[in-house]
């Protein structure tokens, strides 16, 4: 088990997952195809690979507002990440995880995406006052 | 954050469940982003097509809507940006019930709210542009960097819930871009080239975007050499705040905060600084375009175009007929004008379709793309290039002349 890497801002509830991770973007509107909840844009680090139930651990927001409503309706359909660690958020990810209850934390004093491994088993909690991210077991 | 007596009212119920819901979401919003109170704001701004939506997305407005009347209407003028079709001509894109359907109960839901069915992505060209420093709540990405930076006004970037709660309450957290620390340059770009044309000017916008990297970063530009139009600033901020997710841009000597070097170049700081020239821009075009020899569907579209690009559209379409599908999207408040001044019937006359009231990429892209077999798109927008490989195309990034040669050679592109 690692030890905690602390974020600057958090919301949502204590999830564990499978981190999904790459120093790239991230959009709903423009990466994802959430009809079958995979990243669909090519040029994206991630093309191909299912985020469902997975924790994203990603470079910057991207993108444009769409993704404040459709962090909303992939939670409804249950198709979507467990959590989105981002070392830098954009207005739209914050009004989207609070619409959705969306578990997300962002900012950090290294690079998150260098950090974690991908593949790696982590826990998100971003209930306390110092929100954090580690890796409690590996995966691959 | 410090809460006035009117705002605690707000949050205590006093104006109702709707606003009670909008000042908590924003709270929670203002919290995360360190916003230490609220500012008065005098419009807002929604995107909230059904795509983006979705069934739970509607369902969530038609609950608010079914709210007394007194309890549930906008307190500050809402208009909204594009929807996810054109209902006179959702049979010519093969759009399905089930999308219409959708769109109607989306609408009837935001009516009964108060809000204004815009549908425009270029309200700053057609509805109510803002003014220097004015605070103001806007959603589509265009709107607010077009806003923020040729306008001087003051906004984020308002995704639909929160643009409708800024609505329902009248302010919004005051965080980014609403102070003025957050507006000074953070990067210098010295434009060695000055672009031509719009689709150019996307692509210096995409370029720049990806140099900034994200929402906090105020790109300056120098070294531009002529006052550039609206269309022009419209597709570069378009495309700069896709790209870069940016939100504010300055360009020395045009743009109303940085008349002179010394109010960007700032205070002895050395900021990051880049260079961009011609051979960057061609090779940003031909990033896309060089693996396309034809396309199935040109679109105009991204931000919705304006009378002028109309105007243009279909002087280049006149005595030509255009082979595969050409779609020319503009907002209710322009498609009027064009058909008074018989510029949508010299466009449809040529084969081209115009639309009104709805973005291309914000009306079911992937599944238009299914239903009609589209599959390679050529475009002027950069900001459509960037979003519609996500759906599935592969676009090709082209001058308006371009597209409309590729729409009258059945697809093929000029070399």
């Amino acid at each position: 088990m690692s030890s905690r890497i602390i974020a600057d801002a958090g919301m949502g509830r204590r999830v564990e997952g499978e981190a999904l991770v790459a120093k790239d973007g991230f959009s709903a509107r423009y990466d994802l195809d959430r009809a079958r909840g995979v990243f669909s844009r090519s040029e994206h680090k991630l093309a191909g690979q299912s985020y469902v139930g997975r924790v994203l651990v990603l470079d910057a927001a991207k993108g444009g507002v769409a993704t404040a409503w459709m962090l909303h309706e992939m939670n409804a359909r249950g198709v979507v990440p467990a959590a989105l660690v981002l070392n830098v958020v954009n207005p739209i990810m914050v009004q989207g995880a609070a619409l959705a209850g969306f578990t997300m934390i962002s900012g950090f004093a290294l690079d998150i995406t260098h950090a974690i491994p991908n593949g790696a088993w982590v826990e998100v909690d971003p209930t306390g006052e110092r929100p954090f991210i580690r890796v409690v077991g590996s995966n691959a | 954050m410090k809460l006035t007596d009117e705002e605690e009212a707000l949050r205590a119920g006093e104006f109702g469940p709707a606003a009670q819901w909008a000042i908590e979401h924003q709270i929670k919003v203002g919290e995360y982003l360190r916003a230490s109170d609220f500012v008065p704001v005098t419009q807002a701004h929604i995107m909230a097509d059904t795509e983006s939506l979705g069934p739970a997305g509607v369902e969530w407005l038609e609950r608010m809507a079914q709210l007394p009347p007194d309890e549930r209407r906008v307190r500050i003028p809402t208009i909204t940006d594009p929807r996810g079709t054109d209902f006179a001509a959702a049979h010519r894109l093969k759009q399905q019930p089930w999308m219409l359907d959708l769109e109607r109960r989306a609408i009837a839901a935001l009516e009964a709210l108060g809000v204004l069915m815009t549908n425009t992505c270029i309200n700053y060209q057609t509805i109510m542009p803002p003014v220097l420093r004015e605070h103001v709540a806007y959603g589509d990405t265009g709107v607010v960097i077009y806003s923020n930076s040729v306008c001087g006004a003051r906004s984020n970037f308002e995704g639909g819930p929160s643009a409708l709660s800024a609505g329902l309450t009248g302010r919004t957290p005051r965080y980014g871009y609403h102070l003025d620390e957050r507006r000074a340059a953070t990067l210098v770009v010295d434009v060695g080239w000055t672009p031509r044309e719009l689709n150019d000017w996307g692509a210096l916008g995409g370029i720049v975007g990806r140099l900034a990297g994200d929402y906090w970063q105020v790109p300056a530009l120098v070294g531009i050499d002529r006052i550039p139009g609206s269309d022009e600033l419209k597709h570069f901020g378009a495309a700069l705040a896709s790209y870069g997710s940016v939100a504010l841009f300055h360009i020395v000597g045009i743009t109303p905060e940085v008349r002179l070097d010394d109010d960007v170049l700032l205070r002895g700081q050395a900021l990051r600084r880049h260079g961009v020239g011609e051979t960057d821009i061609h090779a940003f075009h031909q990033s896309y375009a060089a693996a396309i020899d034809t396309v199935d569907v040109v679109v105009f579209s991204a931000p919705q175009l304006s009378l002028m690009e109309i105007a243009k559209v279909a002087g280049l379409l006149d005595g030509r007929r255009a082979t595969i599908p050409l779609l020319v999207v503009t907002s209710p408040q322009v498609k009027p004008d064009a058909d008074r001044l018989r510029l949508t019937e010299r466009i449809e006359a040529a084969g081209g379709t115009v639309l009104s009231g709805m973005c291309f990429y914000q009306s079911y892209a992937r599944e238009m793309a299914e239903a009609n077999g589209w599959q390679r798109l050529a475009t002027n927008s950069a900001k459509l290039v960037n979003i519609i490989g996500g759906y599935g195309y592969r676009p090709a990034l082209l001058s308006m002349e371009a597209c409309i040669e590729a729409a009258c050679r059945d697809g093929r592109i000029a070399r």
